[in-house]
């Protein structure tokens, strides 16, 4: 019942301050610092879709800045989905100096030996990494080899003027009031997890029936949805084109910006919370170049425009505790303990176990 | 009849056009959508300007799409050349449906196949990428080749042979009476072929997507952003192109009814 | 040396080895991971997974005959109604036709969202005059319309090509004997454009029953085509790519059976010979 109230607050009293992004260069005792004889090389960063400050809407654009400064070109391209991610990294077609998966691919990048140890000692900002994360019951993640980027809860984000609120529950996506107006992920593990929340299973679960009855679940609701959706997500619901979604909550807070309708709330069953790390693969070519790159996203500043610009929380100490960061103790990202939803990270999970989902996610497509 | 087919042919032209015209209306939308259309505006042309990743790859494109053609269009007309001088009938048979096959083929086929042997040989070679501008335009110089060897071939077969005779008749070598004699002959032919080449690498997205590594050409670059939400600015970008390409064909267009009339008149 | 050629076969001798590395090798190489495992032993297990397809094959393979005949019903007329025209304006129109297909294929797809969408174009014009709104993304539909739209200029060129050749005499020819225009057509124009219309269909099937882009921007990537498959497979990890090379397989010989069946209704010497 708390939580019901939680989620009807949260909706309520969300403050609608725009997240302006008005910056100051970067200070240039600092830029002396990034120097180096690196200067001409190449650096191959692998990231999220809209998951860097990229110079839009005058905000700063990282990576021209540590263009600017260290002289480094930076190749950016960009993934939808861990798994897409793991398929470049994995034939050995493509190298990449940067990757930023979340901590379940982490794990399996660790398992397989794809990840190079990361040499934290030549990090001077790495004081501002809150190692709390670096836990093997929650994350997974492991110190040395990750670094926490964003953190995250999935909620579902519905348009109110479209819609009356519904409730708050992953069923909402299964409702037959919202034909051809609801969407859904397009990617296994998260699409699962509406599912598998509903069902009361755990969303790492081993059990294979567990999975076979998730994406049942998965099948009678998919008539009713509009499509499945990653980042197209923002369009359609900015615009009203679908009515209500899952996504990311810190997407969610961008959104709104552009469509104050757009209202949020984390569903009672509980949701999925995630740690997006940044990772150097074995593959590297460029490794010092890769240190210089997680350093200057782990400068203050930096980390403070990427946190504006991306929506998502932070675990990055000197700008969750920054009263000028425009998300600073928002609702939404940073919910107090007692208005926290029921969370589960996503983890490894045995071959067996996700060779079996990724075949069902293909039957759900094929069905 | 007469209207009833004009009507016909402006329906079709509309259909083609519809979206050109989405396109180029929501270009200069003001806001930053392609779905709601806010006031006019030139802010989008002016963030191209700027727009480092798109620039950098309409350069890939344009690399691939020149390097592609031309040697293509070298080893096509080569080619050609070399498939009338195959005497067994087997043999040329064997070569020409080894030709058609990409030309055939579904391009996610050519696309995975290929990925396929370039990742196998850079796994042979140890090598930690094996994707890139190499074998991006390897896959196009694959692909072109059969449009510039299918645009050559027949000009070739009904080239008058004797003219090349009497060349070597008169002394010259037999390279040289390929430039001298055979080349102008087969001019047009080449140059078509080469135009295709270029326009069929311009365009691909299937084959590059699986072949082009952190080599990414426009066409990838439109792909990955048409995963999020699309900003005018690729709207914009495309118009560019699409005024570029018209006025290019009006001025083609031209230049040929005028070489017509020429024509007429001589005859 | 040979009389009847210009030159010597050695000037192939760099395109024979081209094709063969980038051509038939990596042909082999798909067909050398279809019928192995994930650990390179021989197995027929793959071809046991395709049951699992058959609706994505079998969706394909039906949306890309629908598309394929309302283009050619679309198309036969336009090139018939071209060639009526005068030369200059043949031209003007061809122009006109070819101009699209030089803008990429992804954003002509995409524009279509802006126009079919629920708060798109058409349906503001619906709702304004009080029909109110109509599902017109996300649906088989769309997506056929979205083959027929990208690949309609592939129809149309070699019909007209075909019958603007038909020599005019023929025409005269036929009347002088007595026929009406509409038995000119069926008598004269339609068994002489027939390569013309062989070549379109294969123009457009293809690449219509192999799409990956289409289906999923305006089909909402509920159902999956065959490409929609291949591609999944190949961006999961490589532990799929035997199974995706078994389809991509299937596909081939799928397009080739076609591409043959089609050949036989020609007797073009230029068409493809395997």
């Amino acid at each position: 019942m708390l939580k019901k109230i939680f989620a009807v607050l949260l909706c309520l009293t969300l403050s609608i301050s725009l997240c302006g992004c008005g910056y100051e260069y970067f200070n240039p005792e600092l830029e002396a610092s990034y120097t180096s004889d690196l200067a001409g090389t190449e650096l191959n960063v692998y990231n999220w879709g809209e998951y860097i400050s990229d110079g839009s809407d005058g905000c700063m654009d990282v990576n021209r800045e540590f263009e600017r400064i260290t002289g480094i070109k930076v190749n950016y391209t960009t993934f939808e989905s861990n798994e897409t991610m793991y398929s470049q990294l994995d034939n050995g077609g493509v190298s990449y100096d940067i990757i930023i998966p979340s901590e379940y691919m982490i794990e399996r990048l660790m398992s397989e030996n794809m990840l190079e140890k990361i040499d934290i000692s030549k990090l001077s900002n790495y004081k501002y990494v809150d190692t709390s994360y670096f836990n093997p019951d929650t994350t997974g993640l492991v110190e040395g080899y990750a670094i926490p980027y964003n953190v995250g809860m999935v909620g579902i984000i519905y348009n109110s003027a479209l819609i009356d609120e519904p409730e708050h529950s992953w069923t909402a996506l299964w409702d037959e009031k919202y034909r051809n107006m609801s969407l859904n992920f397009n990617n296994p593990r998260d699409g699962f997890m509406t599912a598998q929340m509903i069902k009361g299973y755990s969303v790492n679960s081993t059990n294979l029936a567990e999975w076979n009855d998730a994406c049942e679940l998965l099948k009678s609701g998919k008539d009713v949805l509009q499509s499945y959706v990653m980042d197209e997500i923002y369009g359609k619901l900015e615009t009203g084109e679908a009515a209500i979604g899952p996504y990311y909550a810190g997407d969610y807070l961008v959104m709104q910006e552009v469509n104050p309708d757009l209202k949020f709330f984390y569903p009672e069953e509980g949701t999925n919370i995630f740690i997006d790390a940044i990772c150097i693969p074995k593959c590297v070519k460029n490794y010092e170049a890769a240190l210089l790159y997680i350093n200057f996203l782990l400068e203050p500043e930096i980390a403070l425009a990427n946190a504006e610009y991306i929506g998502y929380a932070s675990p990055h100490t000197a700008v969750i505790n920054n009263p000028d960061y425009c998300y600073y103790q928002n609702e939404i990202l940073y919910p107090k303990k007692e208005d926290m939803p029921k969370v589960e990270y996503y983890r490894n999970i045995p071959e067996e176990v996700r060779m079996h989902y990724e075949n069902l996610w293909l039957d759900l497509k094929l069905y | 009849m007469k209207t009833l087919s004009r009507i016909y042919i402006a329906l079709i032209l509309l259909f083609l056009y519809a979206p050109v015209a989405v396109m180029i209306v929501f270009s200069f939308n003001s806001g930053g959508s392609v779905w709601v259309f806010e006031g006019f505006s030139l802010d989008w042309y002016k963030g191209l300007a700027t727009n480092s990743s798109m620039l950098t790859a309409l350069q890939h494109t344009l690399i691939v799409a020149v390097l592609s053609a031309i040697i293509s269009t070298v080893m096509g007309t080569a080619a050609s050349v070399g498939i009338l001088a195959l005497r067994k009938k087997f043999t040329r048979r064997a070569v020409m449906s080894a030709t058609n096959i990409p030309m055939m083929n579904a391009d996610i086929v050519t696309g995975v196949s290929l990925m396929l042997l370039f990742v196998f040989v850079g796994s042979l070679f140890g090598l930690k990428e094996s994707l890139g501008f190499f074998t991006v335009l390897a896959a196009h110089i694959t692909f072109n080749l059969p449009y510039v060897i299918l645009s050559v071939l027949p000009r070739l077969r009904a080239t008058d042979m004797s003219l090349n005779e009497a060349a070597l008749d008169l002394g010259c070598t037999p390279v040289k009476a390929f430039f001298k004699v055979i080349l102008p002959s087969i001019s047009t032919s080449i140059f078509t072929g080469a135009i295709m080449a270029f326009t069929l690498s311009l365009d691909d997205f299937v084959i590059s997507y699986f072949t082009c590594g952190h080599y990414q050409t426009l066409p990838i670059v439109i792909y990955n952003m048409t995963k999020k939400t699309v900003s005018p600015d690729v709207y914009a970008l495309s118009t560019i192109i699409f005024l570029a390409v018209f006025v290019l064909l009006i001025l083609y267009n031209t230049l040929q009814s005028k070489a017509d009339l020429r024509r007429g008149i001589r005859a | 040396m040979n009389k009847k050629s210009f030159g010597s076969r050695i000037v192939a001798a760099p395109y024979i080895v081209w094709a063969a590395i980038f051509i038939i090798v990596p042909l082999v190489i798909v067909a050398y991971f279809a019928f192995t495992d994930a650990n390179g032993a021989f197995a027929l297990s793959n071809f046991a997974q395709i049951g699992k397809y058959k609706k994505a094959f079998g969706l394909s393979i039906l949306y890309a005959v629908i598309a394929t005949i309302i283009t050619l019903f679309i198309a036969y007329p336009m090139a018939y109604f071209m060639t009526k025209l005068k030369i200059s304006n043949q031209r003007m129109i061809m122009m006109l036709i070819m101009l699209p297909m030089w803008m990429n294929f992804l954003i002509r797809t995409y524009s279509w969202i802006t126009i079919l969408a629920n708060t798109g174009l058409i349906n503001k014009f619906l709702t304004w005059i009080g029909i109110g709104q109509v599902q017109l993304i996300n649906t088989p539909g769309a997506v056929i319309l979205g083959m027929v739209y990208d690949f309609i200029p592939y129809m149309i060129l070699p019909i007209y090509t075909a019958m603007s050749k038909i020599d005019n005499s023929l025409l005269e020819a036929a009347s002088d004997l007595g026929s009406n225009s509409w038995s000119r057509i069926r008598r004269v124009i339609m068994p002489l454009s027939l390569p013309g219309v062989i070549s379109g269909i294969t123009m457009v099937f293809v690449p219509s029953v192999s799409t990956f882009y289409i289906s999923q921007k305006l089909g909402g990537n509920k159902d999956m085509l065959i490409g929609d498959a291949i591609e999944y497979l190949f961006n999961t990890g490589s532990q799929y790519y035997n199974v995706a090379s078994t389809l991509s397989l299937i596909l081939m010989v799928l397009i080739l059976v076609c591409t043959l069946i089609m050949n036989r209704f020609s007797d073009d010497e230029e068409a493809v010979v395997l």
